[in-house]
């Protein structure tokens, strides 16, 4: 194992895929020359040439329904938006073409894409540019969605994606691609299946169930919470569609307490599922109601401090965990 | 404008047979959609069928097409069968899309029929994928892609139009100019005086072609799609037709006169290509009619067919949502689906 950031880690998952697989091709603005506008696929051009490392120009939906059709007949695109909010641009290609396309040609026709970019808000971008994307895209049949919080499950889920026979939206995020990890070597394969979670940390006293951007501020709000002799277990879910309900159940029969951290909003978010799957299945291992941490409902706000408000942020995580241990 | 060289052909009589399948096809599923036997929208082709026909008639079976929702045509002109294809508006699961796509959804991967797509122009960059595709493996094959003058007008037709040129892929855009958008006419949606006139903002060739003229439809693309092998570029036809019916089944199309359409049908693509043949002692009334008698028969048996299929089995519902089968747990089981559809309504292409 050696520390790597998020995004050399998703730079190397691009150069592997695209070395093992000639059908393998990466697309999207500003990719090739400009080496990514967030670096992923710095030097990916001088490696695999213009061929296979395509820029394109301001066209979200032209580009990603390209993607769709070369899937049709076989290739493996791997589209990059170069944040999820203009992917809104792609909403048809990505909601309408790409899964409807298995069924309606009555299994003729599956479509291996990969739409990815970052996710999520970053940092004083405002309403266009914030938009937490994963509970519109999880919401239908026939995407798969997978929001990684470390580089180690960064490489490992593209590349899972890249080889999966459905169209994969892989959701990065911009506050995380600085963000260091442990990582296997690149000699040695790293293939982290969809719809498997992973317990971060492990605890007793209450599960918090998060994703994405929300991990390491899982993290951060349980170590504090040890000072107050609460033991907090952090299951990061690493796939939304599929979602890990054993994993999930899991926790909850161990803890009986839980808070879902999502970086949705909260109306049909990621932690409604989440909450109704709980209390379906195993309602009796309950000792609190479920509580849940997302953005506030309300457009992102430029403002540092009134952003901060919106977002899921540590105090309201201490906050809701206490809450869910009567402490 | 012709070409000069007319291309390797296909046999006209068998194309002009092909013609009057469409048409006695088309027929048909107009009267089984009024019988409710067909459910959801259905848009026919009666009218247009000089244009697909003489289209894939100067292309090569391993050439890829890909058309909009009035589509019923370009699947039975690649040789779907009418079975297949009376089937899948039945909504059965001997359907060219198993009964899950219907009337605007017919695919036939074989014969490298790549839909049958119902949102207005979203095919447009699926289309150009399947050129870029193309490309990529250093093919000679060409995409012909379908859409109507309603399409034109879209965001998604633009980009795909500019993709295309500047990645130069072997393309041949074909805009069905049918005069109407539903019920809007080409006049009132469309700022340039002609639909061509929008390649040339992308500097992609066009030209404009009698829709109603088999030969001519054919010639041009052959003379395009020659060009294309040679050297990979994007090409823009905009084909002058017009469509009998309304919009879909549900339009009786009172946006335009009686003597509009009795104009066009003097005009009809059938009777031009069986007229010139019969001058060219190609084709006798006798053999008209025999060819006509088949097309007939054809399109019968496919509505027998369809109707004695089966309904796709409700145990498969969850099969065709993610290749290699589904993913989610807790999907229901089904024996469960099973016993929600016995109780609750019946589907709506039961018999």
């Amino acid at each position: 194992m050696r520390e790597i950031t998020y995004r050399q880690a998703l730079n190397e998952a691009l150069a592997e895929e695209l070395e093992r697989d000639p059908n393998v091709f990466l697309m999207g603005e500003e990719v090739a020359e400009y080496q990514g506008a967030y670096k992923v696929s710095h030097g990916l051009l001088e490696r695999f040439g213009p061929r296979r490392i395509i820029d394109t120009p301001i066209s979200e939906n032209g580009f990603a329904g390209l993607g769709v059709g070369a899937a049709m007949v076989g290739l493996r695109p791997i589209i990059e938006f170069m944040t999820f909010s203009f992917s809104l641009v792609a909403f048809d290609q990505v909601v309408n073409n790409a899964p409807n396309m298995y069924t309606m040609s009555g299994g003729q026709f599956n479509i291996p894409i990969v739409f990815r970019g970052p996710n999520g808000p970053a940092h004083q971008l405002g309403a266009t540019h914030s938009h937490a994307t994963e509970n519109f895209y999880a919401s239908v049949p026939g995407l798969k969605v997978c929001a990684p919080a470390t580089p180690r499950d960064a490489k490992g889920l593209l590349k899972t994606a890249v080889r999966d026979n459905n169209p994969v939206l892989v959701l990065e995020a911009e506050l995380l691609y600085s963000s260091k990890g442990m990582v296997e070597p690149p000699d040695e394969e790293l293939l982290i299946p969809l719809g498997k979670a992973e317990v971060k940390r492990e605890g007793s006293d209450v599960s918090v169930i998060c994703y994405s951007q929300t991990v390491p501020l899982a993290l951060r709000v349980a170590a504090q919470l040890e000072d107050e002799d609460i033991s907090a277990e952090v299951v990061d879910l690493r796939s939304i569609k599929p979602l890990d309900e054993k994993a999930i159940f899991d926790s909850v029969a161990k803890t009986h307490r839980v808070v879902v951290v999502e970086q949705d909003h909260p109306f049909c978010g990621v932690g409604a599922e989440v909450c109704y799957r709980i209390q379906k299945n195993i309602f009796d291992q309950l000792d609190a109601p479920i509580m849940r941490v997302s953005q506030e409902d309300v457009p992102m706000p430029y403002n540092e401090r009134l952003e901060h408000a919106v977002l899921p942020n540590a105090q309201k995580l201490l906050t809701a965990v206490k809450q869910v241990c009567y402490a | 404008m012709t070409a000069m060289q007319p291309v390797e052909q296909r046999d006209e009589v068998e194309m002009l047979s092909l013609m009057l399948l469409i048409r006695r096809f088309e027929e048909r599923a107009s009267q089984q959609y009024q019988a409710q036997k067909v459910g959801g929208f259905c848009h026919l082709y009666i009218g247009q069928e000089a244009v697909v026909t003489g289209a894939v008639a100067a292309v090569r079976d391993d050439d890829y097409i890909i058309t909009a929702y009035r589509d019923h045509a370009h699947a039975l002109a690649r040789g779907t069968s009418a079975n297949a294809c009376m089937a899948e508006l039945f909504g059965k699961a001997t359907g060219c899309s198993r009964g899950l796509g219907g009337s605007m959804h017919f695919f036939d991967k074989q014969r490298h029929m790549y839909g049958g797509h119902a949102i207005v122009a979203a095919h447009v960059p699926l289309a150009v994928g399947l050129a870029f595709a193309i490309k990529y493996r250093d093919e000679d094959r060409v995409t012909l892609c379908f859409f109507g003058d309603g399409a034109i007008n879209q965001g998604a037709f633009h980009e795909a139009l500019n993709l295309a040129a500047l990645y130069k892929l072997p393309i041949v855009f074909i805009c069905e100019n049918n005069l109407f958008a539903m019920g809007t006419s080409v006049k009132r949606s469309t700022s340039v005086k002609q639909i061509v006139d929008r390649a040339e903002g992308y500097d992609i060739p066009g030209e404009i072609v009698d829709g109603m003229n088999f030969r001519e439809v054919r010639d041009e693309v052959a003379e395009i799609v020659d060009s294309i092998r040679k050297e990979p570029h994007p090409a823009f036809l905009e084909v002058r037709t017009y469509r009998y019916r309304g919009h879909s089944m549900s339009d009786p199309a009172s946006y335009r006169t009686k003597q509009e359409l009795e104009k066009y049908r003097l005009d009809d693509p059938i009777t031009r290509l069986r007229a010139q043949l019969t001058r060219e002692g190609k084709l006798t009334n006798e053999q008209f009619d025999q060819l006509d008698k088949q097309a007939k028969e054809t399109v019968m048996a496919a509505v027998k067919f369809a109707e004695e299929s089966p309904q796709p089995p409700l145990d498969k519902l969850y099969d065709y949502t993610y290749a290699n089968g589904a993913m989610e747990p807790g999907r229901p089981r089904p024996a469960e689906l099973a016993s929600e559809r016995r109780e609750g309504a019946p589907s709506p292409n039961a018999d």
